[in-house]
C-alpha cells in the first residue's frame, strides 16, 4: 500500500477513473497547466492530454453549466472550483438544474457530475475562503455530498462519485491536502457513496464526525478513558442512517462533531432523527458541537477558537457523559452570544 | 494610547492623507510607499506573521494612486483581494493595512479579515472582494444610490483581466449603462488571471472593446502612466458627474510578484518582466517630475522607514479579543 498525501490520493483517484473511462474528462481553473491551485491534479494534463484535462476561464457558472450539459449527454465531467465559495455564482447550474434533469426526463436522463472543491477553515484565508457551505447543498433532492477525512477517503469516495450516475460533490478539507496515510488503490479502495464508517468501537457514547473534525473527535477520545465509538460519516448525502441508529441504540447517547454553524448545522438533521427513532432509549440529549454563528475570521487566535479542536470536543464530551446533560456551547458560558 | 482613541486617529490620519494626492510630489510618494508596504508584507509572509494568502499589486501602483487622486471621499470604491495599492492609495494607513494584514486589533477591519478583506469606509473603500467579479454590481448599486438621491458621487469597480470572463461583468455592463448610472469600470489588464496568461482564457487582446456591446465609451489607459491614468479617470469621471453614464478604461499593467504567496511566477516567459521593469510607474512618474535617481533613492529611504515604524506599531498591536468575533454579526 503506498503512503500519500491527500492531495496525491485525489490525482491518483482521478488518473484511475480517466484511465478506465473515456468518458470522463476534467475541468477547472488552472488545473492543467498548473496542475492545479492545490497541485491535486498535477501531472494529469501531461498523462492524459489538454483534451480531457481543461483549463477554463474565470466563468464558474459557464464551465459548470456546460459540464452539466456535457453529463446529460454522455460524458462524465469532473469540475474543479478551487474554493467551495465560488460555486455562489454557479450555483442553479447545480442545484436548480442539474439536480431536476433525471425527475423532469422522467428518467430518461441523468447527470453524472462530480464537482471537487477545497472547503473549510483552519488556514486564514479569511471568512469568504474558509467555508464549508454544507447547508448550501442539504435540502436539495437528487444530490449527494461526501467529504473525505483522509488520503484513503479522498481516494474512495472520488471514485465513487464519478461513477455515480448523478451530481455528487465532495468537498476536501483544505486543511488535510498535506496529510499522509496509506491508500489502498484499485477497485478495492473505492468507498461506496452513503456509507460511514466505525473508526473505533466503544459502548457508553457515540461519536458522529465529518472532514477534519474526524481527526480532531479521535484525537480527543484516544487515550480510552471514555468509551467512545467513532463514525466518520463520510458521506453527508444521503448520511448512513442505519449505521448511526444502530451505534446509537447501543450506546444510548449521542454526540455530534461538526464544521457547521450551530443553527442549521448538519447535526441538528442528525438529532431530530436519532431522537425521533430512539425517544425513550437515550440516556442524555444529543449533543452538538459546532462552530458559532459568525463568519470565520482571520486572526490566529479567533479562528482556532472558532473550529473546534481535541482539546475542546474533550472537554464537551467529558462535561456530557459526567452531567448527562448537554453542555452549553463555550460563547454562551463566555456571555458572547445568546445562539 | 488605548486601542480606541488610536483607531480614531488612523481614521483622521487616513482623510488627511488622501487630501495629500492634490500634490504631484505626494502621489510620488504614495507609489513609493505602496511599494515600501509590499515588500514589507512579503517579508512577513516569509516569516510567518501572515496567514492564508496576499496577492501584491506592486507594478500597478500608478492604477490606485491616479484612481484615488481624481475622486472624493463621497465617491464609492470596490477593489479586489489585489486590494493593498488601492487602500493605501485612498488613504488607509500603512499602520491599518499591515495591521489587518498580521491580524492584529489595530489593523483596519481589526484584525477580522486579513489580507483579502481591506475597508475603509471613511475614504470610500468598501470591504475588498475576494470572489472574482463581485465588485462589479456592487458598484454599480452604489452608483445607484448616487443617482437615485442626486448626489454628484460616483461609485469606481476595479477589477482584474480574468474577472472580465465572468458574468457579473456582463450583467453589471449592461445594466449601468441602460440605467446610465455614474459608475467607471476600470480593468488592470495585468496580463495574467493567477497562473493563465491572458490568451489562453480570453480571446480578445484588449478588454476596453468589451465596453462596446453595451454602448459605453471603452478607453485603453497606460497603466504605468500616473497621467495617463489621471487624464482618462478625470475625463471618465466628468461623464459619470455629468448624468452620461459609465465608462470602462482598460489598464494596461503588469503585477512584477507570482498571483499570490509564494507563487515564483515561472509560467511568465523569460525577459518580460524586465521589459515591463524598464517602465516602472515610480521611475516614469519620478523623471516626468524631473526627481533626479540620487533624490528618489532618498525618498525611497526615508519612506522605508516610516513603513518600518508603522510596521512596528501594527505588530505591537494585540490580536483582537474574541468577544469582537461577535460583536458585528
Ligand atoms: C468566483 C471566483 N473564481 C475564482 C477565484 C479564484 N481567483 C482568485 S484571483 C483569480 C485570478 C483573477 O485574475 P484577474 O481578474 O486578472 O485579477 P488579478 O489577480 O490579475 O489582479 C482567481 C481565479 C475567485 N476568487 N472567485
Ligand atoms: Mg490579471
Amino acid at each position: 500500500m503506498p503512503k500519500l498525501r491527500m492531495r496525491e490520493a485525489v490525482i491518483r483517484a482521478l488518473a484511475d477513473e480517466l484511465e478506465s473511462d473515456p468518458t470522463v474528462i476534467l475541468m477547472g481553473e488552472d488545473i492543467a497547466e498548473a496542475g492545479g491551485p492545490f497541485k491535486a491534479t498535477e501531472g494529469l494534463k501531461e498523462q492524459f492530454g489538454a483534451r480531457r484535462v481543461r483549463d477554463t476561464p474565470i466563468s464558474e457558472m459557464g464551465f459548470l453549466g456546460a459540464a452539466v450539459g456535457a453529463a446529460a449527454t454522455g460524458l462524465r465531467p469532473v469540475v474543479e472550483m478551487m474554493f467551495i465559495e465560488f460555486i455562489g455564482v454557479a450555483l442553479d447550474q447545480l442545484t436548480t438544474e442539474a439536480c431536476k434533469f433525471r425527475f423532469l426526463s422522467r428518467g430518461k436522463l441523468n447527470v453524472p457530475l462530480t464537482v471537487r472543491a477545497s472547503a473549510g477553515a483552519g488556514l486564514g484565508f479569511g471568512c469568504q475562503h474558509s467555508q464549508m457551505l454544507d447547508q448550501w447543498f442539504r435540502g436539495t433532492s437528487g444530490l449527494k455530498l461526501a467529504v473525505p477525512s483522509d488520503p484513503q477517503t479522498a481516494y474512495g469516495l472520488l471514485r465513487a462519485a464519478i461513477r455515480d450516475e448523478d451530481p455528487v460533490i465532495i468537498l476536501e478539507t483544505r486543511s488535510l491536502y498535506g496529510d499522509r496515510g496509506e491508500v489502498t488503490l484499485g477497485e478495492a479502495g473505492i468507498i461506496p457513496l452513503g456509507k460511514g464508517s466505525i473508526l473505533r468501537s466503544g459502548s457508553d457514547v457515540t461519536v458522529v464526525a465529518l472532514g477534519q473534525m474526524v481527526k480532531h473527535a479521535a484525537a480527543a477520545i484516544q487515550d480510552g478513558q471514555i468509551d467512545a465509538e467513532l463514525i466518520d460519516l463520510r458521506t453527508l448525502i444521503p448520511w448512513d442512517r442505519e449505521l448511526v441508529l444502530e451505534s446509537v441504540s447501543r450506546t444510548r447517547r449521542l454526540v455530534i462533531v461538526e464544521e457547521s454553524p450551530y443553527s442549521g448545522g448538519w447535526g441538528t438533521e442528525i438529532a431530530a432523527e436519532v431522537s425521533r427513532e430512539l425517544f425513550g432509549q437515550l440516556l442524555s440529549p444529543v449533543h452538538r458541537i459546532t462552530l458559532p454563528d459568525t463568519p470565520v475570521p482571520y486572526a490566529a487566535s479567533l479562528e482556532s477558537r472558532y473550529l473546534p479542536n481535541a482539546e475542546v470536543i474533550r472537554s464537551q464530551i467529558d462535561a456530557y457523559m459526567t452531567s448527562g446533560l448537554s453542555p452549553e456551547p463555550w460563547w454562551r458560558l463566555e456571555g458572547l452570544a445568546r445562539a | 494610547m488605548t486601542d480606541q482613541t488610536q483607531k480614531d486617529f488612523l481614521v483622521e490620519e487616513s482623510l488627511r492623507r488622501r487630501s495629500e494626492l492634490s500634490s504631484p510630489e505626494n502621489r510620488l510618494d504614495r507609489m513609493i510607499e505602496i511599494r515600501a508596504v509590499e515588500g514589507k508584507l512579503q517579508s512577513l509572509f516569509n516569516d510567518g506573521f501572515i496567514r492564508g494568502s496576499t496577492h501584491l499589486s506592486n507594478g500597478q501602483e500608478a492604477i490606485s494612486v491616479g484612481i484615488a487622486a481624481t475622486i472624493t471621499t463621497s465617491d464609492w470604491v470596490t477593489c479586489t483581494y489585489r486590494g493593498h495599492g488601492t487602500a493605501l492609495s485612498l488613504g488607509v494607513t500603512p499602520t491599518a493595512v499591515v495591521g489587518e494584514i498580521a491580524g492584529r486589533v489595530i489593523g483596519c477591519v481589526g484584525g477580522l479579515g486579513g489580507s483579502m478583506h481591506l475597508c475603509g469606509v471613511e475614504v470610500g473603500l468598501l470591504p475588498t472582494f475576494a470572489i472574482v467579479g463581485a465588485g462589479y454590481p456592487v458598484a454599480a448599486g452604489a452608483a445607484l444610490t448616487a443617482q437615485y438621491q442626486g448626489t454628484s458621487d460616483i461609485a469606481v469597480a476595479i477589477c482584474g483581466d480574468g474577472a472580465t470572463n465572468i458574468g457579473a461583468f456582463y450583467e453589471t455592463l449592461n445594466l449601468a449603462s441602460i440605467w446610465k448610472l455614474p459608475v467607471i469600470f476600470v480593468v488592470e489588464n495585468n496580463l495574467y488571471g493567477e497562473y493563465s496568461r491572458i490568451q489562453l482564457t480570453t480571446p480578445i487582446e484588449d478588454l476596453a472593446q468589451r465596453a462596446d456591446s453595451f454602448a459605453m465609451p471603452g478607453v485603453i489607459v497606460d497603466g504605468q502612466d500616473l497621467d495617463a491614468v489621471m487624464d482618462a479617470m478625470t475625463a471618465a469621471v466628468s461623464r459619470a458627474r455629468a448624468g452620461e453614464g459609465p465608462t470602462l478604461l482598460e489598464m494596461k499593467t503588469y503585477r512584477y510578484s507570482g498571483h499570490s504567496r509564494a507563487d515564483q511566477a515561472n509560467y511568465r516567459p523569460a525577459g518580460e518582466l524586465d521589459e515591463w521593469l524598464l517602465r516602472d510607474p515610480i521611475n516614469l512618474y519620478a523623471h516626468s517630475l524631473g526627481i533626479s535617481d540620487a533624490e528618489l533613492e532618498e525618498r525611497r529611504r526615508v519612506i522605508n522607514a516610516e513603513v518600518d515604524m508603522a510596521t512596528e506599531v501594527a505588530l505591537a498591536s494585540p490580536e483582537p479579543p474574541i468577544a469582537d468575533l461577535f460583536e458585528f454579526v
